[in-house]
């Protein structure tokens, strides 16, 4: 049975309440308008890359706890990676959501993402995790880029 | 058959009828708060399926032998059985489609490019579900016309006047939902029937949200073109219907070509069957049609007066318990309202609400409910509502007010 402390966790709560690094990111050199319409989320996300790394990251929007939270975390977690890195811990991010409820969720390797791993009890909610990642895979590799997740 | 609770007596025990009700979600009895996404089906239609499939499944109108005449027996009893519901002239003006977006794209499609042509205009409403925009959208597209689209007030009620003001002698067709499904507003469609006909406009009804809840007598509103769609009232998904007037359906040239929609064909060119065969190219989906007119009979047993009475009583009921959850606004507060309630809650987005409220058995439907205008119109990203059926009760609204307490305990 899916329960609902496994999705709605402290963190992820405390991230929707205070996103972190949310606002507008004057000096951004790229930036992505993410939209699912099936629910009409809405989720900006500006970075600065320099040298090929994040050096920093913010994002506007709105959305619920899930996609909030997702997209307060994602911010912290790229900050400071390689581009390459980034797009990497997205790829992976998106298996983990997509694996079995029954298996484990190697914690480490994720750090607070693992928090996540709830929502995949949660089919119809998955998108809401995702829509920041694939917003911010659009500003990286095609500055400018909408994406739409539906 | 067998015969429901659910009689003009006591639809307390309606719930009964239901097979789809009597199960657990999450380890919790489910109270089911989404009918006007679709409704959940009584065991007569259950039954008027299989009993088809099991004995008189067939082709229609194309064999002589007992089970086709079997199944268009019965399918064109269902025709007569929708004909007396809607109160029409004749069951030449029944069409079966496959649901009102289909019987909407019908009438925008053969009426509209047979009778909209450049600087002509066609009028909807703000608060028009897509299926009763897109295909006018089209349409205006398609021929050149000018798409006019009538605003609603703070309340979700339509602007009167602005109504007024924007029908003129270029307008050809006025398309208008007779109930809301994002806000619950009850469009007052006689009198807007009236209006445009004064300036010689035909006007469509969409009576999705209608036809569940209250008598509709197309004579009576003196509709042109009326739709639903079977799955809210009851009936099974994939039929739907569409009345038109004799005259204007006669007039109006074949929406799909093909096999039984024709009198004579030669490889050069055909002509047209008769109304309503004209309308409904191919094999139609006969189970459908019979099952609808079981729900339709289901429903009649019991009664628009009862059905009417006893909504009303469980819809204020929730309207007045959500007047008193903190932090909730209703989206959509018109005086005449159906059997829907829309809602935000400060803070917290539609999708928790709708996830909490599952978690606790309770279904309700949380986006943008297929009317992104009017989400536009009050500035909110999606709403959740819940949406009442005859099955409901008082106690229902009673799990619904709890699951919003546990939404705004955890999320607030
Ligand atoms: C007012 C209204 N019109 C039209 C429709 C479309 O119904 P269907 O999808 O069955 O064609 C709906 C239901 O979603 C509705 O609520």
């Amino acid at each position: 049975m899916s329960d609902l402390s496994e999705l709605y966790q402290d963190l992820i709560l405390d991230h929707n309440r205070r996103p972190r690094n949310f606002g507008e990111l004057p000096d951004a050199t790229c930036h992505a308008d993410g939209h699912n319409p099936l629910c009409g989320d809405r989720v900006v996300v500006a970075a600065r890359i320099e040298d090929g790394i994040i050096r920093d990251i913010r994002f506007t929007g709105s959305g619920c706890a899930i996609s909030k939270a997702s997209a307060s975390l994602m911010t912290e977690a790229v900050r400071e990676r390689r581009v390459a890195e980034a797009l990497e811990l997205f790829d992976r991010f998106q298996a983990m959501l997509t694996t079995p409820t029954g298996q484990p969720v190697d914690a480490e390797a994720f750090g607070k993402l693992a928090v996540f791993a709830g929502v995949r009890e949660f089919p119809m909610r998955v998108k809401c995790a995702t829509l920041a990642w694939h917003t911010l895979k659009a500003a990286l590799l095609q500055p400018g880029g909408v994406v739409r997740t539906e | 058959m067998t015969e429901g609770a659910g009689t003009a007596r006591d639809l307390s025990l309606a719930r009964a009828d239901f097979p789809a009700l009597a199960q657990q979600v999450h380890g919790r009895p489910l109270v089911y708060l989404d009918n006007a996404a679709t409704s959940q089906k009584p065991r007569a239609v259950i039954e008027a399926l299989v009993h088809y499939y099991e004995r008189d499944n067939a082709n229609v109108h194309r064999g002589v032998h007992v089970l086709s005449e079997r199944a268009t027996a019965g399918y064109e009893a269902a025709r007569e059985t929708v004909r007396a519901f809607l109160n029409a002239r004749s069951v030449a003006e029944i069409i079966f489609t496959r649901n009102a977006t289909e019987a909407i794209n019908l009438v925008a499609r053969s009426y509209g490019d047979a009778f909209v042509g450049p600087g002509d205009e066609v009028v909807v409403t703000a608060m028009e579900h897509h299926s009763n925009l897109v295909p006018w959208q089209q349409l205006c597209a398609r021929v050149g016309a000018t798409l006019r689209a009538v605003p609603i007030d703070d309340r979700g009620e339509l602007d009167r006047e602005a109504f007024a003001a924007v029908l003129g002698e270029r307008t050809r067709i006025v398309a208008v939902t007779h109930v809301s499904n994002a806000l619950g507003t009850v469009n007052p469609v006689a009198e807007l029937i009236a209006e445009a006909h004064r300036v010689g406009a035909h006007v469509l009804v969409d009576g999705s949200q209608a036809v569940a809840h209250m008598p509709v007598d197309v004579r009576a509103l003196d509709a042109d073109f009326y739709v639903f769609t079977g799955h809210k009232l009851y009936g099974p998904t994939g039929i739907g219907v569409l009345y038109g007037r004799e005259t204007l359906l006669d007039a109006m040239p074949p929406f799909l070509g093909g096999g039984d929609m024709i009198r004579t064909v030669t490889l050069e060119a055909s002509t047209w069957a008769d109304l309503p065969n004209k309308f409904e190219a191919g094999t139609p989906h006969i189970a459908g049609a019979i099952g609808l007119a079981a729900a339709i009979d289901y429903v009649t047993r019991i009664g628009f007066e009862a059905i009417a009475a006893h909504e009303h009583e469980v819809v204020a009921r929730a309207v007045e318990a959500l007047r008193q959850v903190e932090g909730l606004r209703l989206i959509g507060e018109p005086r005449e309202r159906g059997s829907l309630v829309s809602f935000v809650m400060d803070g917290i987005h539609p999708h928790d609400i709708g996830t909490i409220a599952d978690s606790e058995g309770v279904a309700i439907r949380t986006g943008h409910h297929c009317a992104q205008p009017i989400m536009d119109r009050y500035g909110v990203p999606a709403t959740a509502r819940a949406s009442f059926a005859l099955y409901n009760q008082a106690s229902d609204v009673d799990a619904l007010v709890r699951a919003l307490e546990r939404v705004r305990r955890l999320m607030g």
